[in-house]
């Protein structure tokens, strides 16, 4: 009897110090949907501004930034309470952005006047803006603060950033309209995706040229469907994940050997892609199919999918 | 210590080159490399006007061709290429042929052409066009793109053919399979009558009535009688028309016998750009048209955007400037143009479409966007629309 009431104990604290929530914006609801992953439950919607898209959390886990595209600025909310806390000048339309590693510094895509802004958040004052090429999209800071790097999807280039001077030092053409960028852990390695070309490439921080080019193939799937989006590496570099966009599909990639090594069948027009804190799990973002997917990573299976809206795109993960 | 000869051949290399650089008239940093783009149109009358509505455009085509240069010479900042456009408006009655031979044939190897096909076809089989790349940004005929192909000139605009079968696969998702075909007095419209019943055999829809319109054009006085007596036929599910100067199109909705839905150059229309459209980051283009135009974007000016964003995606990519080594890469597997409707654009190597998926829509709403799901092809689904290789009686690679 004591050993069930300890093991009943131990499955408590447990579950208490697995708990972690999931943030979603919904773009057609104008809300944020809140999930408990574990529970495999949507616990509320509520609502952000006009156009949410992308997300992100700070390094202190207390703050929620929020792109309202349609509202022209990124809100700041309490990651607790959901209230609203702040805003930030974005620029028009803001749609993607990345928190440097302190969290104090905020980069910007303003993909119509193919301008990169960069934001003192503490300040609420853009402090530099920086001309990259056309329709910058993807954004992202290496976890050793050194680099930010842009992604212009109608000039295909990746722009290199010195996050000290704000000055571009290189650039890197890409397969066409590149979407998404991640830095490895180590900021060796930088994952650039092309939504047009549907490859992944793999480029080498220190020479900033591509290292590996990886196409995507789907026996039943149409080529010009495969249109990769999201991706993200774990931290020991052990596999990628990227999301394949229309081809309703996430590929896992082997990152040392690259090769991949898996295609999971998620919602339709899978968009981007957030590790659970412990990275045993990954969440993705299904456009169409309105829900999100949960992928077990020791297994490599989905788990769970839980309808949260009308066009979720950006998720972001509280431990 | 360099020898005499090396230092000899780079003196010589950086001389053409500074004369390349004349003629096309720039000097600025010598080390870019150029590619120098015509855009060619003539001045057409004014048409009386149809409505209040959409006043007459006159420059339909070339807000987006210099939106295009811009966004070239984005990319070409970093990568050392600079892109040139040079207009050639000729007027309403001036000789095309004349202009391109004097001006444009042996000093361009890139024409953006807004011409009619009589006029295309006339100056790509002309002499100085030997070593010419044409991009059609508007025509849709489907003869230029089969038994008169040129294997200097690729289409960019969706042919009638493609725009039939997207409206057809729409109808057989919805099952509105009888049609009532009404065909205008033009010859235009007896071709897109053709295309219309091509796609209805290809997709297993009938056409149960077939009407020439044969009265006026004057809504006011006649339309609310007369279509309502015209329109007097079989049971029919639609009612296709083809009216592509838009004359009496837009008088048939509402005004028909029985209460059915209008479908082809009026009504729901298939299109390679839309107002409407603001899906895959459509939104953007969009915006940053209207701003530099003014205006809103138009069918052929999408057209000329995506020709010089061509021709810049694969110079960027070959790092070319050579017609040949540009043509042969687009015409490649590997070229991935990106044109805000979801998928790759790319062309067909056998008629040098550009194939593409095709909008859907009504005045004030993008309806779908073909092809729809479910119309299955081995290679790209984008080839369930229009002449596929098999059918093609154009091979641009023999004619070359």
């Amino acid at each position: 009897m004591k050993n069930k009431i300890l093991a009943l104990i131990l499955t408590i604290l447990c579950a208490a110090a697995r708990a972690e929530t999931v943030f979603v914006t919904l773009e057609k609801d104008n809300a944020l949907a809140v999930v408990d992953p574990l529970a495999g439950k949507l616990i509320k919607t509520v609502n952000v501004g006009r156009r949410p898209r992308g997300i992100a959390i700070s390094p202190d886990n207390k703050l929620l930034l929020i792109a309202v595209s349609d509202d022209n600025t990124i809100k700041i909310i309490d990651a607790d309470t959901l209230k609203e806390i702040g805003a930030l000048p974005s620029g028009d339309d803001p749609e993607t952005f990345a928190l440097n590693p302190k969290g104090d510094k905020l980069y910007v895509s303003n993909e119509d006047n193919s301008l990169v802004t960069v934001i003192d958040i503490a300040k609420k004052k853009v402090i530099k803006q920086i001309k990259v090429g056309v329709e910058p999209e993807g954004i992202t800071v290496s976890p050793d603060n050194r680099w930010a790097v842009s992604a212009s999807e109608t000039t295909n280039m990746l722009h290199w950033i010195d996050t000290k001077t704000g000055a571009i030092i290189d650039n890197t053409l890409v397969d066409p309209r590149p979407r998404a960028v991640s830095f490895t852990a180590d900021s060796q390695q930088l994952w650039t995706t092309s939504e047009m070309a549907g490859t992944l490439t793999i480029l080498d921080t220190k020479t900033r040229q591509a290292i590996k080019n990886i196409n995507f193939a789907i026996p039943g799937v149409a080529a010009d469907k495969i249109q990769p989006v999201g991706v993200v590496i774990d931290n020991d570099r052990h596999k990628g994940y990227v999301a394949l966009g229309p081809a309703n599909r996430v590929a896992i990639i082997n990152a040392q050997t690259y090769e991949v090594e898996k295609y999971l069948l998620t919602g339709q027009r899978v968009w981007n892609l957030a590790f659970s804190p412990n990275q045993e799990r990954l969440y993705t973002t299904n456009g169409v199919s309105n829900d999100i997917s949960i992928i077990d990573l020791e297994t490599q299976q989905v788990t769970k999918s839980i309808a949260v809206g009308t066009y979720p795109w950006g998720v972001a993960v509280k431990p | 210590m360099m020898p005499a000869s090396k230092l000899f051949f780079r003196g010589a290399f950086n001389f053409l080159l500074f004369l390349q650089l004349l003629n096309i008239h720039s000097v600025c940093a010598a080390a870019e490399q150029v590619i120098a783009i015509a855009y060619l149109t003539q001045v057409q009358n004014t048409p009386p006007p149809l409505t209040i509505l959409d006043p007459f455009i006159k420059d339909k085509g070339l807000p987006g061709a210099e939106l295009a240069i811009k966004d070239n010479n984005t990319t070409g900042q970093f990568t050392s290429q600079k892109f040139v456009l040079k207009k050639f408006i000729v007027p309403v009655n001036g000789d095309v042929t004349d202009v391109f031979n004097k001006n444009i044939g042996d000093k361009f190897h890139y024409v953006v052409s807004l011409l009619a096909k009589d006029n295309l076809i006339k100056i790509a089989d002309s002499a100085s066009a030997k070593h010419t790349l044409f991009f059609d940004a508007a025509t849709q005929d489907d003869a230029l793109r089969n038994g008169q192909c040129r294997s200097n000139v690729l289409h960019i605009l969706p042919s009638r053919a493609m725009r039939a079968d997207a409206l057809a696969q729409y109808m057989m998702k919805k099952r509105w399979t009888n049609w009532f075909l009404v065909i205008g007095n033009t010859q235009e419209d007896q071709l897109f009558a053709d295309a219309i019943r091509r796609a209805a055999k290809r997709f297993g829809i009938k056409i149960v009535a077939e009407k020439n319109w044969e009265h006026t054009f004057d809504a006011r006085r006649t339309a609310q009688s007369v279509v309502s007596v015209f329109s007097q036929t079989d049971d029919y599910d639609v009612l296709a028309v083809a009216d592509e100067e838009g004359q009496f199109g837009e008088y048939l909705d509402y005004r028909t016998w029985i209460p059915r839905p209008v479908i082809g150059t009026q009504g729901l229309v298939a299109t390679a750009w839309h107002r409407t459209h603001e899906q895959w980051g459509a939104i953007q283009i969009q915006n940053r048209f209207k701003e530099a135009a003014k205006r809103w974007m138009e069918e052929q000016d999408y057209a000329a955007y995506l020709a010089v964003r061509a021709i810049g995606e694969a110079a960027t990519r070959t790092k070319s400037n050579d017609v040949k080594v540009v043509q042969d890469y687009m015409l490649s597997e590997k070229f991935a143009l990106q044109g805000y409707k979801g998928s790759p654009l790319s062309f067909r190597s056998w008629d040098g479409q550009l194939r593409q998926p095709i909008l859907l829509a009504s005045p004030r709403s993008l309806v779908t966007v073909a092809p729809v799901e479910g119309f299955l092809h081995p290679k790209t689904e984008l080839d369930t629309l229009g002449f596929d290789q098999p059918e093609s009686t154009c091979n641009m690679a023999i004619k070359q």
